[in-house]
C-alpha cells in the first residue's frame, strides 16, 4: 500500500512511529500529483515548494496535523497563493492574508499542497463552470466528480491530498463526496469562520472538509471549529473533542426516514443502496422511523431564491478596480463603462445568470413576490427540521438523487443541474449539520449516505457516521482509474 | 410570468452586465424556465409567516469600535492594475 493512500489518523501513525518522515509524504503526495492530476484536473495551483513547508516557525512534531499534506478549495485566501475561484475575474489575485481556516490548519502543522478547482465562485453542482479546466471523476473519468467542491473531492478520492478543506451552501461538500465515494462534513452554519473565504451567499455558506474517513473529519473539525471575531456568525457553542466521542453502536438512537426523500426523481439503484444503508443502520442497533418534512419539495425554489439574490449582492464588489484583471483607464470612457467591461469579460454564464436572478429578485415591482416569499417559505423548511428533531436524533437521506452523471450532460439545463442539491439544500435553509459517507456503488459507481443532525451536534452526527463507516467499509474501496 | 427580451436587458443593466444579442435570447429563454421554476413558491400559504434572514440564533454580535491597522497594506493595494497615487488607486472620473 502506498503512503498516499493512507488517511489522515493512519499516516499520523506512520509519524508517531517514525516509520517515515513529512517530507517524505509530502514529496509522495507531489509525485503523485505531478503523475495523476493531468487525468483528473483537480488542481488549480500546485505548490510546488511544499516541502520546504514542513518545518513551519509555529508547529512541531506534538502539533495535531504536523507534516499532513491538505489542499484547499480555490475560494480559499492563501498568502501568497493565487486565489482564483475559478473565475477570470480574479485571474491573477494573490490575496496578502490567509483565511481563518486556512491559518488555523497551518499553525497546527498541515502542508499546503496548493489550490483545488471548483465551479466558479461554487456555483454549480458539476465542476464544470470553472473558467479554467473541468475536474474528472476518479470512478470514471467521463463523468463529474460533482460540484462545487469538485476538485476537493477528486483529488481526495483520487489520494491527491490527505483532507482538502470545501464550502457547502446547497450541497457544495455532500453532493460531491457522495459523487466521488468520500466523506464530506459541512457543519452547522456558522461553526467555522468564513473570514478570507470568497462567499458566494452569505446566510448559507458553510465552511467544512472532505476527507477519507469520518475520524479524519472529526480531528480536522476539533481544528477548524470555534469563534471569529473576524465573521460575527461565527457561534460560542463549546468546540467539543469530536474525535474521541466516536461510536461502534447505534443502541438507543432514533434514526428518520423522510418519505419525501424517496420520490419521483430518486434513481431506483441509488434508492436500493441506501435502503441497504438504512437497513446497516438498524442492525447497529438504531431505532428506524417514517418521518415528514413537508416543505421539503420547495427548498430548491427557495434556495435558488435566497442564494441569487445574497449572490446579485455579494458579486457587486467583483468590478476590476480593487484586484483581477481590468481594462485600462484609457480604455474606457467612465467608471461604468469600465465594471461592464470588466465584469461582462470576467464573469462565466452560471455566474451572469445568478447574478441576474437574484437582481430581478431584488427588483422594484419583485421583491415581495420572489425574495421576501422565499424568506418565508424558508421559516417553514426550518420549522419542520425544528419539529422532526424533537421526535428523532438523526435523519437519514440519499444525498443526491443519482450517481455523478457524465460531462456536458447537464450544462445547458439550468434546472437539472439546479435540482442536483434536491436534498441536500433543506439542510442549508435550516443551517443544521450534515455528513455524506460512501454507502455502497450502483452500477461502479460512488453513492452516498446523508446524515443531518441538530444545529451543533456534530460530536453526535460524527459518532454515527464513523459506526456506520466502520462496519461497512465502502469508504475503502479505491477508484481503479490508474491502473 | 412572462420574461421579455426587455426585462433580461433591464436585469444586466441594473447588474453592469453586457449582453450580445445571442445572450439576450439564451438568458431569456433560460431566465423564464427559472423564473417559471421559482414561481412555485407562490402555491405556499404565508400569510403572517416571519421571514428567517438568519438560522442559528446569532444576533447583535457587538463589540468595540477599534482601528486595526492590516500590516500587509502596500500588497493589499498592490492587488490592484491602476495606478496608485498615495496609497489610493487612481480610476476614470464616474461623472461626465
Amino acid at each position: 500500500m502506498g503512503i498516499t493512500e493512507l488517511n489522515l489518523v493512519e499516516t499520523k501513525k506512520l509519524f508517531e512511529e517514525k516509520k517515515v518522515s513529512p517530507q517524505e509524504v509530502v514529496e509522495a503526495y507531489l509525485s503523485r500529483i505531478k503523475k495523476i492530476d493531468p487525468k483528473i484536473e483537480s488542481y488549480l495551483f500546485v505548490n510546488e515548494g511544499a516541502t520546504a513547508d514542513v518545518q513551519h516557525p509555529t508547529s512541531n512534531i506534538q502539533s495535531p496535523l504536523f507534516g499532513i499534506p491538505i489542499a484547499h478549495k480555490d475560494v480559499f485566501c492563501t498568502a501568497g497563493m493565487p486565489t482564483t475561484a475559478a473565475s477570470k475575474i480574479l485571474a491573477d489575485y494573490h490575496p496578502p492574508f490567509d483565511a481563518t481556516s486556512v491559518a488555523k490548519l497551518k499553525a497546527v502543522g498541515a502542508v499546503n499542497l496548493g489550490k483545488l478547482n471548483t465551479d466558479e465562485f461554487t456555483m454549480g453542482a458539476s465542476t464544470e463552470t470553472s473558467a479554467f479546466q473541468k475536474t474528472r471523476n476518479p470512478w470514471d473519468l467521463e463523468r463529474v466528480p460533482g460540484g462545487s467542491s469538485g476538485g476537493s473531492a477528486a483529488a481526495v478520492a483520487a489520494d491527491l491530498c490527505v483532507f482538502a478543506t470545501a464550502t457547502d451552501t446547497g450541497g457544495s461538500i455532500r453532493q460531491p463526496a457522495s459523487f466521488c465515494g468520500v466523506t464530506g462534513l459541512k457543519p452547522t452554519y456558522g461553526r467555522i469562520s468564513r473570514y478570507g473565504v470568497i462567499s458566494m451567499a452569505s446566510s448559507l455558506d458553510t465552511i467544512g472538509v472532505i476527507t477519507k474517513t469520518v475520524a479524519d473529519a472529526a480531528i480536522a473539525l476539533e481544528i477548524l471549529a470555534g469563534q471569529d471575531s473576524r465573521d460575527a456568525t461565527t457561534g460560542d457553542a463549546l468546540v467539543e473533542k469530536y474525535s474521541e466521542n466516536l461510536r461502534t453502536e447505534l443502541k438507543g438512537l432514533k434514526i428518520g426516514i423522510p418519505k419525501e426523500y424517496f420520490v419521483e426523481g430518486l434513481d431506483s439503484k441509488v434508492e436500493k443502496v441506501i435502503r441497504e444503508g438504512i437497513a446497516q443502520l438498524k442492525k447497529l442497533g438504531a431505532e428506524i422511523s417514517e418521518i415528514s418534512l413537508p416543505h421539503t419539495e420547495f427548498a430548491v425554489p427557495t434556495y435558488y431564491v435566497i442564494a441569487s439574490s445574497e449572490i446579485s449582492t455579494n458579486m457587486a464588489r467583483f468590478d476590476g478596480v480593487r484586484y483581477g484583471p481590468t481594462v485600462a483607464n484609457e480604455e474606457v470612457e467612465n467608471l461604468i463603462e469600465m465594471y461592464f467591461e470588466n465584469r461582462t469579460r470576467g464573469f462565466g454564464d452560471e455566474v451572469k445568470r445568478r447574478i441576474m436572478l437574484g437582481t430581478f429578485a431584488l427588483s422594484a415591482g419583485y421583491a415581495d413576490k420572489f425574495y421576501k416569499k422565499a424568506l418565508q417559505v424558508r421559516t417553514f423548511i426550518k420549522r419542520d427540521f425544528d419539529e422532526t428533531f424533537k421526535k428523532v436524533d438523526f435523519i437519514a437521506t440519499p444525498t443526491a438523487p443519482t450517481t455523478a452523471f457524465k460531462i456536458g450532460e447537464k450544462i445547458d439545463d439550468p434546472i437539472q443541474m439546479y435540482l442536483a442539491d434536491i436534498f441536500t439544500a433543506p439542510a442549508s435553509l435550516a443551517g443544521v449539520p450534515g455528513i455524506s459517507i460512501p454507502a455502497g456503488f450502483a452500477e461502479g459507481l460512488p453513492v452516498g449516505l446523508q446524515l443531518l443532525a441538530p444545529q451543533f451536534a456534530e460530536s453526535k452526527l460524527l459518532a454515527v457516521a464513523h459506526a456506520f463507516q466502520i462496519s461497512t467499509g465502502h469508504h475503502l474501496k479505491k477508484p481503479t482509474f490508474n491502473l | 410570468m412572462q420574461i421579455t427580451k426587455d426585462l433580461i436587458r433591464h436585469i444586466a443593466k441594473l447588474a453592469r452586465i453586457n449582453l450580445t444579442e445571442a445572450e439576450s435570447k439564451k438568458f431569456t429563454k433560460q431566465m423564464g424556465a427559472i423564473v417559471g421554476f421559482i414561481e412555485k413558491l407562490n402555491s405556499v400559504d404565508t400569510a403572517g409567516i416571519p421571514e428567517t434572514n438568519q438560522v442559528n440564533g446569532m444576533e447583535n454580535v457587538l463589540r468595540e469600535d477599534e482601528i486595526e491597522n492590516f500590516p500587509k497594506m502596500s500588497e493589499l493595494i498592490a492587488c490592484s492594475h491602476h495606478p496608485i497615487e498615495n496609497n489610493q488607486i487612481k480610476v476614470k472620473k464616474s461623472i461626465g
